[in-house]
């Protein structure tokens, strides 16, 4: 896996006007990069601006003022499609409440991304299947979310944030709505994305999840409060 | 633009939503449904008039001009035509004599009266008194005998040719010629019987009638000098020529009856085609009837189908955020919803259609000979799509703008 600069901040504002006298200055100013490869957890209160930091990275916003460079590229004034194009081939979003669609079995769930790339039926199913063998869930292929426990569905989201095989997967509290047990079986399968090369981006409130990260990013106030590398990882993944 | 794969998916979504919502999409198109079948069943009744308005005006000939005193298409005139000097023989002679376009001229003169024969009668029947000429102005065959001859109606012998109804009431086992019967009391022998022409406009029928020599039915049925309502049919040699035989029509009669120059004319020229526009101008009359209640029926169909479709787009903002997150871009969401609404208006057509056509049959059967029209159906289906589609333009654009943020957020 080259090394180089996946995401590059350079002074991004991001500024939300709730009426004409007031503006809520959400981010300020905040420049940082993240390699390729890193892992790196994002911690902060809420409405510390750690959400829009996220919407940001994930491409689903664009910033009021300052420069993102993604891969090179100069994102921060791209139009909504471009943005979509991006967020399709680039990234790959796994949330708290794992946001699948419904009425849609496991698999085809996993094939949507694709499915918005245009690849044909044959290799999308081929690869979707492949996805979901990699989190274990081959056997699970065409139930229902809600024929899946939470840990399975959270799975499930995994799966099709991998299938695109993105630059970078954002994770925003992929633990928060699993008990213990659960989180601890989807952070070993995030550990094992890393270990294979990819770029993590993990949001999270929880100390004991954050210190997974190489490095923790701590936003306060629309600005980063600190910048540090993990000593002490903890590695649940006993291989 | 999009590609297959992505319409692909938007038909599957739409139709998933629709049999999610089964019951509100079905009755969401209902308004489609009534305009579909007030179109269909409006298509299919015009058709229907249609048909039979040109089997009937076949009857009149298109190369037959009628000379008679009253227009056939009059309105509030009719009270200034009443004084109009009634047409004779005269005017038939004349133009027998001085007409190079006609090539036969049929006076002709009508009453009801009962035809007896030995124990049969048969009551209400139209008797006409007309000439040799008459059977070919009315386009009509002989099923047995033969039909009057000139001389026969020149010298007024009693014979009569009787209409396929009157033949069949009167001789149900037919051998109807040589025999006599009695029309209002005197007796005629049966030369011809007619071939069966069916009704006019569904209004009376063609085969109820008897035909007797003009001077015969004068002399019992109505004096010659106190007559009224003399129809004299002129057949042209070519329809081609209609405008200039009736130019010289025209100039026959004003001749014969005296008409100064610059008065107008004080009788009446009629064929066929003056009751065909007077039909097409009720026909279209009733489209656009039609028109206006299916488009009414559709607006507020469609009014229907937006405001569901405004309620979906709610409803499925999370996932609508969820699509754009994983790269669906506003013009993948935008046709989702397209396809939805024009799904839901294509169902109401249909549903429209298979009401319709039962109805169309009970009408063929039971009220008028009828079919639907393929292009009426056709239409149908392409006014429903295109309901679909506008109604659905306004939602569909509001979910391809949703922010994505804002989208996820949404509870």
């Amino acid at each position: 896996m080259d090394n180089g600069t996946l995401i590059k901040f350079q002074k991004i504002s991001k500024t939300y006007s709730l009426d004409e006298a007031e503006e809520v200055h959400a981010l300020q100013e905040i420049s940082l990069e993240v390699e390729r490869n890193e892992y790196v957890a994002v911690m902060g209160p809420s409405g510390s601006g750690k959400s829009t930091l996220m919407n940001l990275v994930g491409c689903l916003d664009t910033p009021s003022s300052g420069l993102y460079e993604f891969n090179g590229v100069n994102v921060s004034s791209m139009s909504d499609n471009e943005l979509a194009r991006i967020r399709n081939r680039e990234i790959g979003f796994v949330f708290q409440t794992f946001n699948l669609l419904p009425r849609s079995d496991a698999l085809h769930n996993v094939e949507l991304p694709l499915i918005y790339a245009g690849i044909p039926s044959a290799e999308r199913k081929r690869r979707a299947e492949e996805a979901l063998t990699s989190v274990g869930l081959h056997d699970r292929a065409h139930h229902k979310p809600n024929e899946l426990s939470g840990g399975q569905r959270q799975r499930v989201a995994i799966a099709r944030a991998l299938v695109t095989r993105p630059s970078l997967i954002l994770a925003d509290e992929p633990t928060g709505n699993l008990d213990t047990k659960t989180g601890d079986e989807i952070m070993i399968i995030v550990e094992e994305l890393h270990e294979k090369g990819n770029t993590i981006i993990l949001v999270t409130h929880e100390e004991y999840i954050a210190e997974h990260a190489e490095r923790i990013i701590r936003i306060r106030d629309g600005r980063i409060e600190s910048d540090t590398h993990v000593r002490n990882r903890k590695t649940l993944n006993q291989k | 633009m999009l590609s297959l794969t992505e319409i692909k998916e938007d038909i599957l979504i739409a139709l998933n939503a629709i049999r999610a919502n089964l019951m509100r999409s079905s009755l969401t198109t209902l308004g489609i449904v009534i305009g579909v079948l007030s179109v269909t069943l409006m298509g299919t009744a015009i058709e229907g008039l249609n048909r039979a308005f040109q089997t009937s005006i076949a009857s009149l000939g298109a190369d037959v001009l009628y000379v008679q005193k009253f227009p056939w298409v009059v309105g509030e005139e009719w009270w200034r035509l009443r004084n109009r000097k009634e047409l004779t023989l005269t005017e038939a002679k004349a133009i027998e004599q001085q007409s190079t376009y006609a090539v036969a001229v049929a006076p002709a003169q009508g009453t009801t009266k009962t035809v007896k024969y030995e124990s049969q009668s048969a009551e209400g029947v139209a008797v006409v008194g007309s000439n040799q000429d008459y059977a070919a102005l009315q386009g009509a065959s002989l099923a047995e005998g033969r039909f009057l001859t000139e001389m026969e109606s020149s010298g007024a012998r009693p014979v009569v040719v009787l209409g396929a109804e009157i033949g069949q009431k009167l001789f149900p086992r037919g051998g109807a010629i040589g025999h006599s019967v009695k029309i209002g009391g005197y007796s005629f022998r049966v030369v011809g019987v007619l071939g069966k022409l069916g009704s006019f406009l569904g209004l009376f029928s063609l085969d109820n009638r008897v035909v007797i020599p003009l001077e015969q039915y004068y002399q019992h049925f109505q004096s010659q000098h106190e007559h009224g309502g003399l129809s004299i049919g002129v057949k042209v040699r070519d329809v081609n020529d209609l405008p200039e035989a009736r130019e010289e029509l025209r100039g026959i009669l004003r001749k014969v009856r005296h008409a100064a120059p610059g008065t107008e004319d004080d009788f009446a020229i009629n064929q066929q085609d003056l009751l065909t526009n007077a039909f097409n101008s009720i026909g279209l009359v009733i489209a656009g009837v039609g028109l206006f209640i299916t488009g009414l029926a559709l607006f507020v169909g469609g009014i229907g189908i937006m405001n569901v479709m405004f309620v979906a787009v709610k409803e499925r903002t999370r996932e609508i955020g969820v699509r754009k997150a994983l790269g669906a871009r506003r013009i993948t969401i935008m046709v989702q919803f397209l396809v939805e609404s024009s799904a839901i208006c294509l169902l109401g057509g249909l549903i429209g259609l298979v009401i319709a056509f039962p109805i169309t049959i009970i009408i063929d059967k039971w009220v008028l000979p009828t079919a639907m029209p393929i292009s009426i159906v056709v239409i149908a289906i392409l006014v429903s799509l295109a309901v679909g589609v506008i109604s659905g333009l306004l939602p569909a654009y509001r979910a391809a703008r949703l922010d994505p943020v804002e989208a996820l957020r949404y509870e």
